[in-house]
């Protein structure tokens, strides 16, 4: 088992990974959905061109991998955190693509947005004041 | 009204993954090192428990509904409203993880919850 404060670092590191690239996958799914555009109808021959469009998209495939990694960073750190400390710590990524939606996608963000934002990083910081595991038993 | 729906699975889909998934981790115990070997030797594991693959199939459900929600609705909304999860999260990992969610950590939750209603209002 490791030192107590072993986890605080490599803990702290994961959040951060998870923090990039779940930003970074969501950024790219959403420049590729932009892309293909909206489903003209539910209808089988829609959805089946669709499936095509999405699945030779780079960009789908670039938020594909990145969801990937995050899924692989995300197991890890949960083999020793809380759940409930892990997810909501992950939620200073809204501040990351607010930003990478405003400044690269050029979509408009109002101020109560901008609040919203402020107030999730307020929590994140909260949550990231206490223990990382309240299940250990070592 | 179809955003509601897509929004409601995309949620409720994404914490069930999330929790399946994390109660398998929590079966598994802390991984021993970062060196590729242990990793590997990790996921392998992973894989072979059945609580993941429960995780896997509503996390796929939840992929579905983001790809539909983001093909109609901007990036800036559809990120920020999926935070919704952290409140359903929250209960799960009291109830079903059997966490201790401390005040200050409901407090930071609630923060977050709040600011996401502002996102999604804004």
């Amino acid at each position: 088992m490791t030192s107590p404060q072993a986890p605080i670092l490599k803990t702290s590191f994961l959040l951060v990974l998870l923090v990039v690239l779940n930003s970074a996958g969501n950024f790219f799914f959403g420049i590729g959905m932009k892309r293909i555009g909206a489903l003209p109808s539910w209808s089988m021959a829609a959805l089946h061109s669709a499936f095509i469009a999405i699945f030779s998209s780079p960009w789908i495939w670039l938020g594909i991998v990145s969801m990937l990694l995050f899924m692989v960073a995300l197991m890890l750190v949960l083999s020793w955190a809380d759940f409930t400390y892990v997810m909501p710590a992950t939620a200073s990524m809204y501040a990351v693509v607010a930003l990478l939606g405003h400044f690269v996608l050029g979509e408009p963000v109002t101020r109560l947005r901008w609040i919203g934002v402020a107030l999730i990083c307020l929590g994140v910081l909260l949550v990231g004041h206490t223990p990382p595991s309240t299940t250990r038993k070592d | 009204m179809r955003t509601a729906i897509a929004l409601a699975v995309l949620v409720l889909a994404g914490t069930g993954g999330d929790l399946a998934i994390a109660h398998a981790m929590k079966r598994l115990g802390e991984v021993p090192s970062f060196k590729p070997a242990a990793i590997w030797y990790f996921l392998g594991r992973a894989f072979r428990e059945r609580w993941m693959w429960m995780g896997i199939a509503q996390l796929t459900l939840a992929f579905c509904s983001l790809l539909a929600l983001l093909s109609w609705e901007a990036v800036s909304f559809v990120v920020p409203a999926m935070a919704l999860s952290y409140v359903t999260g929250a209960l799960g990992g009291k109830y079903f993880l059997k966490e201790q969610l401390t005040r200050v950590r409901w407090l930071g939750i609630g923060l977050i919850s709040v600011g996401v209603a502002l996102v999604c209002l804004g």
